[in-house]
């Protein structure tokens, strides 16, 4: 083993510290995602969960450098992809980085596949561009991955157009196509949103495999804290653009701290338990330009909020510990008989 | 509350009388084609469907997009013509009633629907919204209608104030509750919810999910209730009924269908929930493929295609829904 090889095994794949990604409105910019630090070790498949609005897809918009021109901005922070700071890296520079490096896919397979081209076309697009390879080549390299991803009749679905496919079959098309020039990091937007939870099923089974198979990373993006569960092996949970709560998927569910994720995870129906009435989170996430400049951002809707979360801000704490979370009633320095842990 | 007053009310519960009842509904839309645009075919969204309802009782229908859960919904509103079968609702055939009786039965049975940023007129003030199905059955005093809908608007737990307001200063939950004060302003008997917590945020969803549990309670409402979440709707069912491909391929109690699933498909769906618990990792029954289209549906069992236990007899011969056990309805040669 080379020096390299020993220090790529020992730092993260990604790690972003700090990002704060702010939107235009009217002439000032208002943070989308506030302070979010967090890193992805290689083969990792880490979940990011949160209700609509709390930054999720902002944020990994922003890894791709993929926000709306002239609207959204990376406003500080660092994105590390390999060591190397991505922040400030140009159109080119990303290019060379998009789908080969880092890919991603979409909610919407409908409307992320062109129409007006052939499947084929779609996918030896990306293969051209990254590989040097001729035309010929990279359409036998379209039909091995379409059949990789498990669609039928893959030489004649090649020569196909988007609307002929049902959904889960595009989905497939959209894995295919990110999949392409094996990437280190697999960018996944709420990749079964769209879809039925009997093909949501076949999708997320095929994610898992594949991310076995290419040694790749997985950046999970949903709404659904079951998807999580099923496939995850870290959580992030997302509150008003912050990350609230950090853990291993078997200790987040086993032992939930944030008064948030509590009360996200009591607020779902379960299969398994009767229950007459569900949890309720009273009031709604403050609008992006109201967002109080301290304290917890979850205060006011907090049931467990003392007079003080609304004059401290809550930190997550970074290191590699299996389990963090921003809440007062956790922090150390807070006096004792206040905090959770010692009553 | 003593043992006898249970018992009287476990006997209520059982003489409950039947408020909807289904038989053989169909309903297919033409497929137009050809130079003079006769019909060629038909989309068999609704294929011989039957249930019944009971008074004060949640009906859930699960199913996949496509499996025709939103046009049984509709047909029994009389919003499409069915193509065959009956509806009875409370005692009357409604099936092929029309003009001014079919507006008069409207007035029992309402509607809430999945999108609550489309189906709420954005021109118009929230009270007017609320208002107008009253006042398309009587006339009413000014002052009583606005006293009224605010009483609603409470009920559903928004201001007084969202009278005045209009539908995009709502978030979406908000919306869905004027949505439900709107279905709720006639007084109806029966509520046809269509998705309407698909379009929520989970704590969003919670909120809406109790407050439809308390207004049945309240206002001793039947509920049939659509939805592709499972979990969902076993959480708000009394019964529930799994549609494939326009068919009712299984009918039973809320417990029994998830303590023991017995068509292939239900246990399929089942299993292809992912449980919010990393514990309970399973092997899942994965199916292969997608749904058939409903235009050209396979022949025999409409599920023979993915069936896991598909036998030769599947695809010839399509199995009627049966009661294999007291309460416990299935379509399927296995039983």
């Amino acid at each position: 083993m080379t020096a390299n090889q020993a220090t790529n095994k020992q730092t993260p794949l990604l790690e972003v510290h700090n990002l704060q990604t702010g939107f235009k409105i009217g002439k000032e910019y208002f943070n989308a995602v506030e302070s979010v630090s967090f890193s992805i070790n290689r083969k990792q498949i880490v979940g990011i969960v949160g209700e609509s609005g709390c930054g999720k897809s902002v944020m990994s918009l922003s890894i791709m450098h993929l926000l709306p021109q002239g609207i959204g901005k990376i406003r500080g922070g660092e994105i590390l992809f390999e060591g190397q700071d991505i922040v400030d890296y140009d159109e080119k520079k990303m290019n060379g980085i998009r789908g080969k490096d880092i890919s991603m896919i979409f909610q919407e397979p409908m409307t992320s596949l062109n129409p007006v081209f052939t499947i084929g076309y779609q996918i030896t697009e990306v293969l051209l561009n990254h590989q040097d390879i001729t035309k010929n080549e990279a359409r036998t390299k379209a039909v091995t991955l379409l059949k990789n991803v498990g669609i039928p009749r893959a030489e004649q679905i090649v020569d196909e157009y988007p609307h002929q496919l049902s959904g889960g079959m595009r989905q497939r098309v959209m894995i295919a196509m990110a999949i392409a020039c094996q990437p280190k990091l697999l960018i996944a937007d709420e990749p079964t949103t769209a879809l039925d939870v009997t093909v949501q099923a076949q999708i997320l089974d095929l994610l898992k495999n594949i991310q076995e198979v290419n040694d790749m990373a997985i950046m999970l993006i949903t709404h659904d804290l079951g998807v999580v569960a099923e496939i995850c092996d870290v959580v992030l949970v997302m509150y008003a653009g912050k990350i609230v709560e950090r853990a291993t998927v078997e200790e987040l569910f086993e032992n939930p701290k944030h008064p948030y994720t509590k009360l996200l995870m009591e607020a779902i129906p379960k299969m398994e338990e009767e229950r007459e009435r569900l949890a309720t989170i009273e009031g709604l996430v403050p609008a992006i330009k109201d967002m109080p400049a301290v304290g917890c951002r979850f205060a006011n809707r907090c049931p467990k909020a003392m007079p003080e979360c609304m004059q401290v801000t809550p930190r997550l704490g970074e290191s590699a510990a299996e389990h963090e979370v921003a809440c007062l009633l956790y922090e150390e320095s807070w006096p004792k008989e206040e905090r959770v842990g010692a009553r | 509350m003593t043992t006898k007053e249970l018992t009287e009310q476990n006997s209520k519960k059982k003489e409950r009388e039947n408020l909807l009842e289904v038989k053989n509904l169909k309903t297919y839309y033409p497929i137009h084609g050809g130079f003079f645009k006769h019909v060629v075919g038909n989309v068999k969204a609704v294929d011989d469907v039957s249930f019944t309802i009971k008074k004060g009782e949640t009906m859930g229908l699960v199913g996949e997009s496509g499996c025709g859960k939103s046009t049984t919904g509709r047909t029994l509103l009389r919003l499409i013509k069915p193509t065959g079968g009956q509806i009875i609702f409370d005692g009357e055939d409604i099936t092929n009633i029309s003009g001014s009786r079919l507006r008069k039965a409207r007035q029992d049975f309402q509607m809430v629907f999945q999108d609550p940023y489309a189906s709420l007129n954005p021109m118009q003030m929230v009270g007017d919204i609320i208002a107008e199905p009253i006042l398309n059955f009587e006339r009413r005093n000014k002052k009583e209608l606005e006293q009224y809908v605010k009483s609603l608007l409470t009920r559903v737990g928004l201001p007084e104030s969202a009278y005045y307001k209009y539908a995009h200063e709502f978030s979406g939950g908000q919306r869905q509750r004027i949505g439900i004060a709107r279905a709720l302003a006639l007084n109806p008997k029966l509520i046809i919810a269509d998705e309407p917590v698909s379009a929520l945020d989970v704590s969003v969803q919670s909120q809406v999910l109790n407050l439809l549990k308390d207004l049945q309670e309240e206002f001793d409402l039947t509920y049939l209730f659509i939805a592709h979440d499972l979990s969902v709707v076993k959480h708000m069912s009394d019964t529930i009924g799994v549609m494939y491909l326009g068919n009712l391929v299984e009918v039973a109690s809320n417990k029994d269908l998830y303590s023991e699933p017995l068509h292939p498909y239900t246990q399929a769906l089942i299993s292809a929930i992912p449980e919010p618990d990393p514990k309970l990792r399973k092997e899942r029954i994965v199916l292969q493929g997608d749904v058939p289209s409903p235009a050209n549906p396979p022949t025999g069992c409409p599920f023979h295609t993915r069936c896991p236990m598909a036998q030769e007899i599947c695809s010839q011969e399509k199995p009627p829904l049966k009661e294999v056990r007291p309460g416990h309805h299935v379509a399927c040669v296995l039983y």
